[in-house]
């Protein structure tokens, strides 16, 4: 078995752009803030990085295919930049390539960065586009809140979970993120709402109401990775390290095999598994400090707290309700707002998370720091339930 | 040599389920057309916005075949309508490939006329009896568009009939017929238009059905040997009313009382499929073994036939057919609706519905049987079934290799696994329902639901395929076709957008 990526690369800088509806900014705009702010913080120049992979879903919207819009915003020098796209998660791509290129020895420092400029479309909610030629053919034309809100019917019939009951615990998740995301003055939303407000917004996909869904925002952000030898070495005392890294994607079981019940992620099961394993991990509700998941929707991260095995089967809705993943809970989710309320840039919002989890274990998250944190685990997610590319990644403070 | 007998050998038939409250379009018009408000009677049927006279005559032709037919004895197809959605792609041609026919079936559009519905059956009568097909169907579809504030538009209704021709099992034998072709110009529609020009009322009925009729009725009787007297069900479409019907049978010494039911009241008139609809009907309320029926078409002239039921007709009492379908009707009282599906208001669908519908038609060919037909793959070593097929099955336990053979899902049994009512996608129903269908022989499918009012689904709930339009690429004409889920409800639906008529 593969010796895994635990403590090989360390992170030498995060930077993350305001979210929200910037409409002030275009894509490139959106770049340099976050390369700014990881450069002042990894303490480098730019003819240092050896090379980049940069992070954006949707082409359409301004930013544009291959290397060329992160190259050209940020004036690198000629290096090679590499764009990936993997949906929702391509941010956790992004910092895949880089860490990966550094645990190779190929690069000594390697740059990350999504962006997702979303806001200039005229209309609320994702871009409507095809995929391909076939799909578009046969597949629903519908939505994300639409394919996110069959958790909810599937999680309700397995587990014998009534309407009510599951639309409180949902609502009790968004209240959650908006509470942590007032504290956040980086997040796209930053005002508390009532468990009522929630369960009485207008519907979008039922069960899921307004307050059910993400942020739709503009935003990037970026991490520069090198060796821990290299961080030290450029002066760097607190030493941040990645500890695990996992993607997993769905084959067309979930979608064509009725093996997969509807009510949870085959993929995130499979990540989160290898991922403990790769960081040595064995008891996660009690080793994990605190996690960013991929809160595209309320339903979506009630049943993936039970995928990342920190709620036993069954019990996300009791878990939730008694606050065991509040700011003041066990194990803090979505300290920084959340896909809900800091927002979901696509390209951008892996390197987000990471860069929540990395604030808070340098203790550098403000308000809504949490009290000694060691590790952190970032959840991301692309596509839909039946159909999936999931990240699992595990960052902590070096020797952790 | 005696002539071996022929005729028909099953049916079946499709009304949409909407029946558009006639109150509530009269009202509706009544500050332009006030003349309408005596028609404000009764209830028309109206297709959903993603039925055409294609996908109607689909239903009707699957309940014809019933599910367990392999539809491999189908040599022959012949579709009348004069609301085909293409005018050039064989219409008959997209029927056969959604019920899955083979290649060698001869399949004919018959078009351009009210009588298509007849022509197309006597076209397959000739066609079996000259030996060139064994065992022809025929589907007869009608969705007319008709203007706001039109007689037409409470006259009418959209529907589907279908009939078997064939030599065994002959629920009603052929005696003969005859068609007469005058070109009598009581309505048009030009190349280019998208509704009928009518003359006036009067000199239809009186110049037309009145002496055109007639003739019709003694050439069919002449050619099948029958005399007037034996004709015991006589089946004429008309929007002049039953007792203008009765008065036509009268004339030909045909009694009064064997002229049946035009429908008027909760259907409407189907168009090219209406005569073909009223036999249905009538094959399934009213025939009994050894009663004559007379079936006859105005347009352009007149077709008519005569039949002759047997004690095979018993053999087709499970089918939906007319009857069933006119027992499966919901209310709807929304005026609106109907002139929005009909496309006769221009209305706000918001940027979402901008996205280009263009259809790869080499794409479409590459995966026709999945797509029109709903076919997947079996794989041959471990029975595991999949849609859509594939090289590498998805059976987790075994990843078999260029196992697969075809395997159809329209007619199997599924329920709901998953679902969402979605307000944010575009649809022409909102909300957008759609959810994972489970088969409960295997396999399972990501599917749109329509006919489906909101609230009134969820998981674990059995559903039916259908075939229906999925997407209209208006910029340039074309439109795609797949399968849809109906959540079987055994509850007393109404439309739930009908605004009230009061």
């Amino acid at each position: 078995m593969a010796s895994g990526i635990k403590d090989k690369v360390a992170i030498l800088g995060m930077g993350c752009s305001k979210f929200g509806e910037r409409w002030d900014a275009g894509p490139e705009e959106l770049m340099v803030e976050a390369y700014l702010e990881a450069m002042q913080d990894a303490g480098i120049e730019p003819t240092q990085i050896d090379a980049a992979w940069f992070s954006t879903h949707i082409d359409e919207t301004g930013t544009g295919k291959g290397g060329t819009p992160l190259s050209m915003a940020l004036r690198l020098p000629n290096i090679a930049v590499t764009r990936v796209e993997n949906f929702c998660a391509g941010g956790s791509e992004a910092l895949r390539g880089a860490v990966y290129a550094v645990a190779s020895g190929a690069a000594d420092i390697a740059l990350a960065l999504g962006v997702e400029k979303l806001k200039d479309t005229g209309y609320g909610g994702l871009p409507v586009g095809a995929a391909g030629t076939l799909i578009p053919q046969w597949a629903p034309s519908g939505s994300a809140p639409g394919n996110f809100a069959q958790l909810a019917s599937a999680y309700r019939a397995k587990h014998n979970v009534s309407k009510e009951d599951l639309k409180r615990a949902i609502a009790h998740v968004s209240v959650k993120s908006h509470a942590n995301g007032a504290l956040n003055p980086k997040a796209h939303l930053q005002k508390a709402i009532t468990e009522e407000q929630v369960m009485n917004a207008p519907m979008i996909a039922e069960p899921l109401g307004l307050f059910d869904c993400c942020g739709v925002s503009d935003g990037a952000a970026a991490a520069i990775v090198t060796t821990p030898e290299i961080a030290k070495a450029l002066g760097k005392h607190n030493i941040v390290t990645v500890k695990a890294m996992q993607l997993s994607v769905s084959n067309g079981l979930e979608s064509q095999h009725n093996s997969w019940d509807g009510s949870y992620f085959h993929t995130a099961r499979i990540a989160a598994k290898k991922a403990y394993l790769e960081a040595g991990i064995q008891n996660p509700r009690d080793e994990v400090s605190m996690m960013e998941v991929h809160d595209c929707f309320s339903i979506t991260e009630l049943v993936t707290m039970e995928d990342l095995f920190i709620s036993p089967e069954g019990q996300a809705v009791k878990d939730v309700m008694d606050g065991f993943y509040d700011a003041d809970g066990k194990v803090p989710c979505q300290i920084d707002g959340g896909l809900k309320c800091f927002g979901h840039p696509i390209g951008a919002s892996g390197l987000r998370m990471a860069y929540e989890m990395y604030l808070q274990i340098l203790g550098r998250a403000g308000a809504r720091q949490l009290k000694d944190p060691r590790i952190g685990l970032t959840h991301n997610l692309g596509g839909s339930p039946s159909q999936n590319v999931c990240s699992v990644t595990i960052i902590g403070a070096h020797g952790a | 040599m005696a002539q071996q007998s022929i005729g028909l050998t099953g049916f079946g038939g499709y009304i949409p389920r909407l029946r558009l409250q006639r109150k509530s379009v009269a009202q509706a018009n009544a500050w332009v057309a006030p003349n309408f408000l005596g028609k404000g009677k009764g209830e028309r049927s109206m297709a959903n916005w993603d039925e055409d006279s294609v996908t109607m005559a689909v239903e009707a032709a699957r309940d014809l075949l019933g599910a367990d037919d392999d539809r491999s004895h189908v040599d022959a197809l012949f579709f009348g309508s004069t609301t085909m959605p293409f005018k050039d792609r064989l219409n008959a041609g997209i029927i056969s490939a959604a019920l899955t026919l083979g290649e060698n079936v001869r399949a004919v559009d018959v078009a351009s006329t009210q009588r298509a519905g007849t022509s197309a059956l006597m076209q397959a009568l000739t066609t079996v009896k000259a030996g060139e097909a064994k065992n022809a169907i025929v589907v007869a579809s009608d969705h007319r568009k008709t203007r706001a504030a039109s007689a037409q538009e409470l006259d009418f209704g959209d529907g589907a009939a279908a009939l078997s021709v064939g030599s065994e099992n002959v629920i009603a034998t052929y005696l003969g017929g005859t068609s007469l072709t005058i070109d009598f110009v009581d309505h048009f529609r030009g190349g280019t238009d998208d509704f009928d020009y009518n003359w006036e009322e009067r000199w239809i009925r009186d110049e037309g059905y009145t002496k055109i009729i007639p003739r019709a009725v003694k050439a069919a009787l002449e050619a099948s040997g029958t005399v007037a007297g034996d004709i015991k069900h006589f089946v004429l479409p008309t929007t002049f009313g039953v007792k203008f019907v009765q008065q036509l049978a009268k004339a030909s010494g045909i009694a009064p009382d064997a002229a049946r039911d035009t429908l008027a009241d909760n259907c409407g008139e189907t168009g090219a499929a209406h005569s073909l609809v009223m036999l249905v009907h009538t094959l399934q309320k009213e025939a009994k073994p050894g009663d004559k029926i007379m079936v006859l078409h105005f347009g352009g002239g007149c077709d008519a036939m005569v039949f002759e039921a047997t004690d095979k007709i018993a053999s087709q009492s499970g089918k939906r057919g007319i009857a069933g379908s006119l027992a499966q009707g919901v209310p709807e009282t929304n005026y609106m609706k109907f002139l929005t599906y009909n496309g006769l208001v221009e209305w706000e669908k918001g940027m979402r519905a901008e996205q280009d519908k263009k259809t790869a038609l080499t794409t479409l060919y590459r995966n026709e049987d999945m797509l029109m037909g709903l076919v997947g793959g079996r794989c041959t070593e471990t029975g595991v079934v999949q849609f859509p097929r594939s090289r590498i099955s998805v059976n987790p336990n075994n990843h078999t290799v260029d196992t697969q053979e075809p395997y159809k899902f329209a007619d199997r049994k599924a329920k709901i696994l998953s679902w969402s009512a979605d307000f944010l996608s575009f649809s022409m129903s909102p909300p957008n329902h759609y959810g994972m269908v489970v088969f409960d022989e295997g396999g399972r499918i990501m599917m749109d639901f329509t006919d489906v009012e909101q609230g009134t689904v969820d998981s674990g709930m059995e559903v039916r395929l259908v075939f229906r339009i999925k997407d209209i690429d208006e910029k340039r004409g074309f439109r795609k076709y797949f399968w849809k889920a109906v959540p079987v409800t055994n509850a007393n639906v109404t439309s739930k957008t009908g605004q009230a008529a009061e």
